[in-house]
């Protein structure tokens, strides 16, 4: 393999990535590769800096020093919207979402970019078959299309975080950064939203930040641990669960919860 | 932004809209009413484009009124070309020089106005505004001074047979642009344009993760919305046929966010409402007070604490309960809430009258009102109208929380009844 | 030389009285996150009841009665308006102030009319303070410095000295975290909010004489205040100071020279000045100055 082709089945990579709030240091040199179309769950203590990585990659923060690239591209330091353009689209843990617009409006925003429409103001939107297709799809996909009509702020938790996966695909982005997006749920709200991650990345990549290790261990391919802003150990489920520093730092509980899964 | 049901429901609207701009001069008899109207129809566009910046795009602007009157300042100058036979322009079309003018000031002032967002974006709206303000007294040439620069509407060849000389071709005039730019307005709320700035609106971080240039949104909805502008002040320029730094000034930019606010900012048709009020107010409360501006400025506090959305948000939410056969519960306390109000405002109006009067140098400390006459300079109508004030205030206070009662039995019965 | 040294003087004692009020604002700012538009009608209200106390009593005791008697309309405008208002959101809160800006000046209309008022620099304090060459530099001027000087640095002790002070600064950042530990943080914002008040009336106390005292005169120094702090950057202090003496000295000089570029005085450009340096500003350093927090 030549590196350039080697580069491209990376869907993201991490090089030495520093990142600091004023004195303050959050993230010690991380490097990391994720491969194209894999699952990749990123989990460990609270803290560790594994939102602040979301950031830096999709572009809400700036790196302190490194790079990172997208598809063999730089996207470092890149506007968040120019990262999505690219093809790169997160959700987030504390949920995002347009509370002033109904379920179908929140999920036709992160349609529009993505079928071109870029900001015309001289086309109807309710007449861009493209765009309304779309948005139903996703809908349905999510399972929210009884409720289009409703103001996205009245929604419960957990619909909410649905339409949040929601607005995440709705663009078709080929790599998916999804933040906890089992938080705050049930036992059987987790397996729909399991299910229902499952289905949307399939043929896609995803990053996933998790603490439900249930959910970690059953759907990622690979995991990487991050403890004080450096990455421990990456690998696969089972060389994570057997890694003697990995247990050390973190998986006490691990055992335990995955044995419920 | 929440529009009409059905689209059915929408072409009704719409159409008899149209025939009230027709036929309203038939209904409402009289050069006063006439004027009034003009004028309501020309702040109604002024309105609507305001709110295409706060209503739509979250931006709180306290500087607007620079494009409307930039825009009046051109068309004045190719109004006054016309007439000296420089060129020919029709004047029914002098409205898209102004909306031209107002939207390359949209561009140069946009770009820098629309950098920042939020507390800072109506900081730099009211700076850019002052500053116009003060460019305008600085160049007489081109804006004419304190006096500004007048015109006369009736030049060049009349526009098939009609020459806008007579105010009701005038009001004609402002009627087919008010209902045009309306029917634009809300058009642009239905684009790819609009839907993003209403995401932009409501979380401009997220928008910018589904690929949208946050800045580059605002800017752009700045710049439609100052056509808009630019066409009401043509539209004013022709009516009133003088234009001056007025035109520019902190008070008109006030103005238009008073209408817009009270009328009710998250409507789109909250602004046409609020602009019919607002020119009613001023236009007709001012002759009868000289503390109009006073009541004005109470109403619009009152309005913002205890109905933030404005006078359509409160129509809408009565029909909401209409609609459910539930008002006629209503009608008492509401009966009884608004004799209290009366009684306050009665007290309110008392004082504040008595003391404008004798605040005035060189009148007359006697108050006729509904055939009583009585002396500021006397202590028996200060009492009176003290405690007719606290008296009413204390009545209020009780009997709005009547109506909130009510009005909350009915929203729980309401609301479970729709989740069942 | 003198008239550089006499004009500066006066940009630094202008300066320092706008940063009395735009202090007030940021704090204000800092800590509720609402931007109070009514702030420049609390400098006129100042002044007006120093023209009254003065009339009345004199000048010294108005010193005093005047800011606590604004203070008190402060702390009521935030414990029965803005609090109120509070949970609509930002945007409620500063249309709220801004329609308090227009009552306060149709009440002010409504009490002592349209015309501007005598409100006077009392005989003790007018006069000549030293020479400068030629000129004499006005007593007033120095008295206006010396007062901002002090109310800043009491207001400095205050914050980083005093018990209050210090859960002050820890509501800007942490107020729920403040309120857990026991105290009462509502009415340590109507504290503050008064405070502010109170600052920019006794700022309208010792500038209300020193310019004009009219119903105008909040309209004519409101928006100056605004862009110094757009200039200095939201919400920070040092910016806020550095851009007031800008500014101050800015103003001063223009309207004091005789220069003139393609037709136009710099003295008529006076008006427009602060606004362009804003608006460069903006082109090129959008945070300001120094900015912290967004608006």
């Amino acid at each position: 393999m030549t590196d350039t082709h080697r580069a491209s089945a990376r869907a993201i990579e991490l090089q030495e990535v520093h990142k600091s709030f004023g004195t303050t240091k959050i993230i010690h040199g991380v490097s990391l590769e994720i491969r194209d179309g894999e699952r990749h769950a990123i989990i460990g203590p609270n803290g560790a800096g594994k939102s602040t990585l979301f950031n830096l990659i999709s572009g809400r923060h700036e790196v302190s020093a490194g790079r990172i690239l997208l598809h063999g591209n730089d996207i470092t330091n890149l506007r968040p919207f120019e990262i999505n353009r690219r093809g790169l689209s997160r959700s987030f843990q504390v949920t995002n979402i347009f509370h002033n617009m109904t379920v179908f409006e929140n999920i036709r925003c992160g349609v529009l970019w993505s079928k071109g429409c870029r900001y015309s103001f001289w086309h109807r939107v309710g007449g861009l078959k493209d765009v309304q297709r779309r948005a139903e799809e996703v809908m349905e996909r999510i399972g929210l299309a009884q409720r289009r009509s409703i103001l996205a702020g009245t929604l419960t938790y957990a619909e909410q975080r649905a339409l949040e996966i929601g607005i995440t695909i709705a663009g078709g982005a080929r790599v998916i950064l999804l933040d906890e997006p089992t938080s705050g749920m049930s036992r059987t709200e987790t397996t729909q939203v399991v299910e229902l991650v499952r289905s949307v990345t399939q043929g896609r990549t995803l990053v996933m930040v998790e603490h439900d290790m249930g959910v970690v261990f059953g759907l990622a391919d690979r995991i990487s641990v991050l403890v004080y802003g450096e990455v421990l150990a990456t690998g696969t489920p089972e060389e994570i669960r057997a890694n003697p520093a990995v247990q050390e730092a973190y998986l006490g509980a691990l055992h335990k919860e995955a044995a419920h899964a | 932004m929440k529009y009409a049901p059905l689209n059915l429901g929408r072409w009704i609207l719409w159409s008899a809209s149209a025939l009230l701009f027709v036929a309203a001069p038939h209904l409402f008899k009289g050069g006063f009413a006439l004027t009034m109207m003009t004028q309501m129809g020309t702040l109604i566009i002024f309105a609507l484009s305001y709110n295409m910046l706060l209503g739509q795009g979250g931006m709180l602007s306290f500087g607007h009124a620079v494009y409307s009157g930039l825009g009046a300042y051109v068309t004045v100058h190719v109004l006054n070309q016309v007439g000296s036979g420089s060129f020919y322009f029709p004047v029914p079309l002098l409205p898209l020089v102004g909306g031209v003018a107002g939207l390359a000031f949209g561009v140069l002032f946009g770009y820098v106005t629309t950098r920042r967002a939020g507390t800072t974006f109506a900081l730099i709206s009211l700076g850019i505004g002052e500053m116009v303000f003060a460019g305008v007294l600085m160049f007489p040439g081109f804006f004419g001074g304190e006096a500004g620069i007048s015109t006369n509407r009736v030049v060049g060849k009349p526009f098939f047979g009609l020459t806008f000389g007579p105010a009701l071709q005038v009001y004609y005039l402002v009627a087919a642009w008010c209902f045009l730019s309306m029917a634009a307005m809300f058009a642009l709320t239905q684009t790819p344009l609009g839907r993003m700035a209403n995401a932009v609106r409501d979380n401009p971080e997220r928008a910018e993760f589904v690929g949208y240039n946050t800045q580059h949104v605002r800017f752009l909805q700045l710049v439609l919305s100052s056509f808009f502008a630019g066409v009401s002040g043509a539209l004013s320029c022709i009516n009133f046929e003088i234009v001056s730094a007025e035109n520019v000034s902190a008070i008109r930019s006030g103005g238009v966010l008073l209408a817009t606010f009270i009328g009710g900012v998250p409507f789109f048709f909250g602004p046409i409402l609020g602009a019919i009020v607002f020119v009613f107010f001023v236009v007709a409360l001012s002759g009868f007070t000289k503390a109009w501006l006073l009541y004005l400025g109470l109403f619009f506090v009152l309005m913002v604490v205890y109905a933030p959305g404005g006078m359509a948000s409160l129509i809408l939410m009565q029909l909401r309960v209409l609609r459910a056969g539930r008002w006629r519960e209503l009608a008492v306390p509401y009966a009884l809430a608004a004799l209290a109000a009366l009684v306050a405002l009665a007290g309110l109006i008392g004082l504040v009258e008595m003391v404008y009067r004798l605040s005035e140098q060189g009148a007359s400390s006697v108050l006729t009102a509904l055939g009583l006459s009585f002396d500021a300079r006397s202590a028996p109508p200060w009492f009176a109208f003290a405690v007719a004030l606290a008296v009413g205030l204390g009545a209020l206070r009780l009997t709005s929380r009547r109506v909130g009662e009510r009005w909350g039995a009915i929203q729980a019965d309401l609301q479970a009844k729709a989740a069942a | 030389m003198e008239f550089f040294l006499v004009q500066s003087l006066n940009g630094v004692s202008y300066g320092l009285l706008l940063f009395m009020l735009s202090s007030g604002l940021t704090l204000v700012f800092s800590l509720m996150g609402v931007l109070n538009f009514a702030h420049a009608s609390f400098y006129m209200l100042g002044a007006y009841f120093a023209y009254q106390v003065s009339a009345k009593i004199g000048f010294w005791p108005a010193l005093v009665i005047a800011p606590l008697l604004v203070g008190a309309i402060g702390m009521l405008v935030e414990r029965f308006g803005l609090r109120k208002v509070h949970r609509h959101g930002h945007v409620a809160e500063l249309l709220f102030t801004f329609g308090l800006a227009y009552l306060l000046e149709e009440a002010v209309h409504l009490i002592w009319g349209r015309a501007a008022v005598e409100y006077r620099v009392p005989a003790e304090l007018d006069g000549p303070l030293f020479q400068i060459m030629d000129s004499q530099y006005p007593i007033y001027r120095g008295f206006m410095m010396l007062v901002s000087v002090a109310m800043l640095v009491a207001i400095w002790l205050a914050l980083t000295r005093t018990r209050i002070g210090l859960v002050i600064q820890a509501a800007l950042t942490h107020p729920q975290t403040v309120e857990a530990l026991g105290h009462n943080v509502p009415r340590v914002f109507m504290l503050v909010f008064g405070g502010g008040a109170a600052l920019a009336g006794l700022a309208g106390v010792i500038g209300g004489n020193a310019f004009v005292t009219d119903p105008g005169m909040a309209a004519a120094v409101g928006p100056i205040i605004f862009v110094i702090v757009v200039v200095g950057g939201m919400g920070s202090l040092a910016g806020a100071f550095i851009a007031s003496l800008l500014i101050g000295c800015l103003q001063t000089f223009a309207v004091s020279l005789d220069w003139s570029l393609g037709g136009i005085s710099i003295s008529q450009a006076a008006p427009v000045l602060p606004y362009l340096l804003m608006v460069l500003l903006l082109i090129f350093r959008p945070k300001g100055l120094m900015g912290t927090r967004e608006g």
